[in-house]
């Protein structure tokens, strides 16, 4: 195991800044998007969108592009498992 | 390093800034005594449960009533079933023996999380007791089963609320317990000790707790809702308010079948453990028993919704849910064929935790096969519900995860209380037992093959005969548990010390150090520069093979 | 680590990467718990299309879009507290903490002005309005309440965990050295941040 332990340096104030500027105008594009009818597009929109805000906050604000490779590791068998949960039960109502 | 004061002290006599005895007991984050806590306060409730079981039992024993009303029935088997899941087969592995010997067996002084760890085993008992509680408050004891189902558990008077809420807790407890042991895992091995130098009990303890932190949310927030629906009469499950019932049977068994293998990966870790050590030989197959955890932990999270073949699911979703069901059963082949492989040309010693782990072999070999006949999916249209998958289930958790408790118990108990336990009562006490459990369960693969439904108050004539002879078989098995129990109380209250470091020849970090082992565990930090399982009086199959020839 | 053993033992080297592992094993504890209500979420969506969109109307999307923006924020002032502190800025991270909970207590205002106009309207749990509806709009707000009342209560956790480290930092205890605990605090508040990106578009943005 190594022994010494990282010096957590966080990025620059300015990244965090960038970054939460862009959060909110995605979050003006999620708005805006709602407003016109796209049928079923609309929520696979809405979740894109909102899937691009949270790798941003996960790699930016919660440090995860500037740690170790193993809670990348981590966060992706989290997210797995949540997943596949889901497919699996619509095994079941998507063809029922 | 540490200061002298601390060296050579045991874990057992050392009291730190506690004056009292229970004090220094219940308020210590020494993952020892924390262990030995989990031990007595599971053995309790299993005493409590096992009573449960046998007046279930008792009542069976003829047709019609005879010794209790139907609802008492009722919340009786429930309270059995909670007890045994939540109390005592799901977290015991891990919270018992996983925190007493986890440290141990990678070279570490204590857990990642010391406090945190004595704040799962408040929480355990918090639950536990409010379990306990629901028992005497007004409106009886909770008669939904341990699974809760809705909508009756939305509507059921009597006390479902507290057992709901302390299903949450110990679930709460258990998710700590796993956060802990894989901190512990990731950072606190000792120099040398690689992921494929660490005891096979470690790989399934690893396993184990991602499971734990994956899936027990799960089931928290589905039990959540529940109490929620109760409360406030919020429309999530309740068909009258447009709810599905289905759903929450789906979510209950997205965490309970994972919680399944939180029972019996932890067993399988016990006995990959005591195996090579009796049969003096190195542990056959090292990395695929150590990935087979991992793919039994993975695997086994996707074939919950094979507990509801009946509920009316989607064609597609019930094959789905059955191939996956049989692709379960290859990784735990894996593993018996590898500890037979172990065994094969082994000088066994028939000592009583080898007899155990052998005891777990059979019965689990029993229950695994049976479980295929339930993954089939026209054959589980007959038997669901019926006693088969009591039988089932039984042989699996009692015959599996309880057979490796006390295999564990047997192989660890002089090292954790330095006392030594009369060998020939614990050999009379498993064959009694391995005696009694078969004459309980496997009547009722019997009786329900022919139609029997579980959970049942009463029955026709013709399974008479199935179930007298269970309820002989109940009886034996208490006797077996009463003497197993009596041995070790015994042993305890002995005077005599029981300071061998190596009682059984072991090559794994536990027995490297003082019995009982001292506060840090060890007194001079081990270094690891070969695999767990190396026994070098007959290791390699070379050296078997020429005293073969010689003869 | 312990208290008991510290007396005897002295000195215990303190790990902050196991303190992060730890904290990250506890957030997907708290991610799932959520999925779960995600799950069932999807799935009465699925069974109740039309009814959802119609419940989900309803809703103040005005109200919704100002709490995201609300909690994005906060979660920027959170992450620069935490940069503050390690860059040596003690009266910086001071003020971007505060600011955080002034920001989360805003939420949570904004949060109680929405939930008291639904039940002015008579749309609670269990009430006649909400029940002479239909099913699927019965489980939309019992959704509704239940994800969103849980997640607000994680705000108020949150706020209590800030608080505290707020207190820490003014006393000294978490420093640019020595930080770790802060940053568990901002993992926490991310996590409350990273639910309401997706609690929103389903609930309020639903046409």
């Amino acid at each position: 195991m190594s022994e010494q332990t990282k010096k957590h340096h966080s990025p620059s104030y300015s990244i965090y800044i960038f970054v939460w500027l862009f959060l909110l105008v995605l979050t003006g594009v999620t708005v805006a998007v709602a407003g016109i009818n796209l049928g079923k597009m609309t929520l696979a929109i809405a979740l894109l969108i909102a899937s691009i805000k949270s790798y941003f906050v996960l790699t930016i604000f919660m440090h995860l592009k500037f740690e170790d490779r193993m809670f990348r590791i981590f966060v992706f068998v989290a997210l797995f498992f949540l997943a596949i949960s889901l497919i699996l039960l619509f095994s079941d109502y998507s063809f029922q | 390093m540490s200061s002298d004061s601390s060296h050579n002290v045991s874990y057992l006599d050392y009291k730190g800034r506690w004056k009292g005895k229970i004090t220094s007991w219940i308020f210590s984050t020494d993952h020892k005594k924390i262990g030995v806590l989990y031990l007595f306060s599971m053995l309790i409730l299993f005493s409590i449960g096992v009573l449960f079981g046998f007046l279930m039992r008792l009542e069976l024993i003829a047709p019609g009533k005879t010794i209790m009303e139907p609802q008492m029935y009722n919340s009786i088997f429930t309270l059995h079933g909670i007890i045994m899941i939540f109390m005592f087969i799901i977290p015991g592995l891990p919270a018992i023996f996983g925190n007493f010997f986890l440290p141990l067996l990678i070279g570490a002084k204590d857990v990642a999380f010391p406090r945190l760890n004595l704040l799962s085993w408040w929480l355990f008992m918090f639950g536990s007791l409010l379990a306990i509680l629901s028992v005497f408050l007004p409106g009886g004891p909770v008669d939904t089963g341990w699974t809760f189902y809705v909508p009756y558990s939305v509507r059921s008077t009597t006390n479902v609320f507290p057992a709901l809420i302390a299903a949450f807790i110990l679930g709460f407890s258990s998710i700590l317990t796993g956060l802990n042991f894989i901190t512990t895992i990731h950072r606190m091995r000792v120099q040398g000790m690689t992921w494929f130098r660490m005891p096979l009990f470690v790989w399934s303890l690893y396993a184990t707790s991602w499971i734990q932190i994956l899936a027990t949310p799960i089931i928290g927030i589905t039990l959540l809702l529940v109490v929620m629906e109760r409360a406030f009469n919020i429309g999530i499950f309740d068909p009258s308010l447009g709810g599905d019932p289905v759903l929450f049977q789906h979510l209950f068994w997205i965490y309970s079948h994972p919680a399944v293998y939180v029972m019996i990966i932890p067993a399988m870790g016990i006995i990959s453990e005591i195996i090579p050590v009796f049969a003096r030989r190195t542990i056959f197959g090292y990395k695929f028993i150590a990935f087979s955890s991992i793919a039994i932990a993975l695997m086994g999270s996707l074939v919950w919704a094979h507990h509801m073949f009946t509920v009316g699911m989607s064609p597609t979703a019930m094959i789905i849910f059955s191939v996956l069901t049989f692709l379960v059963a290859i990784p735990s082949a894996i593993k018996v064929f590898n500890w037979v492989a172990t065994l094969y040309k082994g000088s066994i010693q028939l000592d009583p935790p080898m007899l155990y782990a052998l005891g777990f072999i059979f019965l689990f070999s029993i229950g695994g096969f049976t479980g295929l006949i339930q993954g089939a999916l026209s054959v589980n249209i007959h038997i669901h519900d019926t006693s088969f998958i009591v039988a089932h289930f039984h042989y699996v958790m009692f015959g599996g995860t309880g057979f490796g408790i006390f295999a564990a118990l047997h192989y660890w108990f002089p090292k954790m209380f330095a006392k030594s336990y009369n060998m020939k009562t614990a050999k009379f006490s498993f064959w009694t037992l391995f005696f009694g459990f078969n004459v309980l369960y496997f009547p009722m693969f019997v009786m329900g093959w022919l139609g029997m439904p579980r959970r049942y108050y009463d029955y026709l004539p013709e399974y008479h005969i199935y179930h007298f002879i269970s309820t002989i078989g109940s009886w034996i098995v208490v006797i077996a548990l009463v003497a197993m129990f009596a041995n070790f109380i015994v042993a305890l209250r002995k005077k005599e010390k029981f300071t061998e470091e190596n009682p059984w020849g072991g090559e794994t970090l536990e027995w490297k150090t003082s019995t009982p082992p001292p506060l840090e565990n060890f007194d001079i930090e081990p270094v690891v520069d070969s695999h767990p399982y190396e026994y070098k009086m007959n290791e390699p199959d070379q050296d078997l093979l020429k005293e073969e020839g010689t003869k | 680590m312990s208290q008991v053993n510290e007396q005897t033992i002295g000195h215990v080297h303190r790990d902050d990467e196991a303190t992060r592992i730890g904290m990250w094993l506890f957030l997907f504890t708290e991610l799932l718990l959520f999925g779960g209500l995600f799950i069932a979420y999807a799935v009465y969506r699925y069974l109740h299309p039309h009814e959802f969109m119609m419940a989900g109307k309803e809703l103040n999307s005005f109200l919704g879009a100002l709490n995201t923006v609300i909690l994005l924020t906060s979660s920027l002032t959170m992450a620069l507290s935490i940069a503050a502190i390690q860059r040596n800025k003690k009266n910086l991270s001071i003020f971007l903490q505060v600011l955080t909970l002034i920001l989360a207590l805003g939420f949570l205002i904004n949060k109680s002005f929405e939930w008291s106009i639904k039940f002015s309207h008579g749309i609670y749990p269990g009430s006649e309005t909400l029940l002479a509806k239909g099913s699927g709009e019965i489980l939309f707000y019992g959704l509704y309440y239940t994800m969103t009342g849980l997640h607000a209560i994680h705000v108020v956790i949150g706020m209590i965990i800030i608080g505290v480290m707020t207190l820490f930092t003014i006393k000294g205890t978490i420093n640019s050295g020595n930080n770790v605990r802060l940053e568990s605090a901002g993992l926490y508040w991310h996590l409350v941040d990273l639910i309401w990106i997706f609690l929103f578009p389903l609930f309020y943005l639903i046409l």
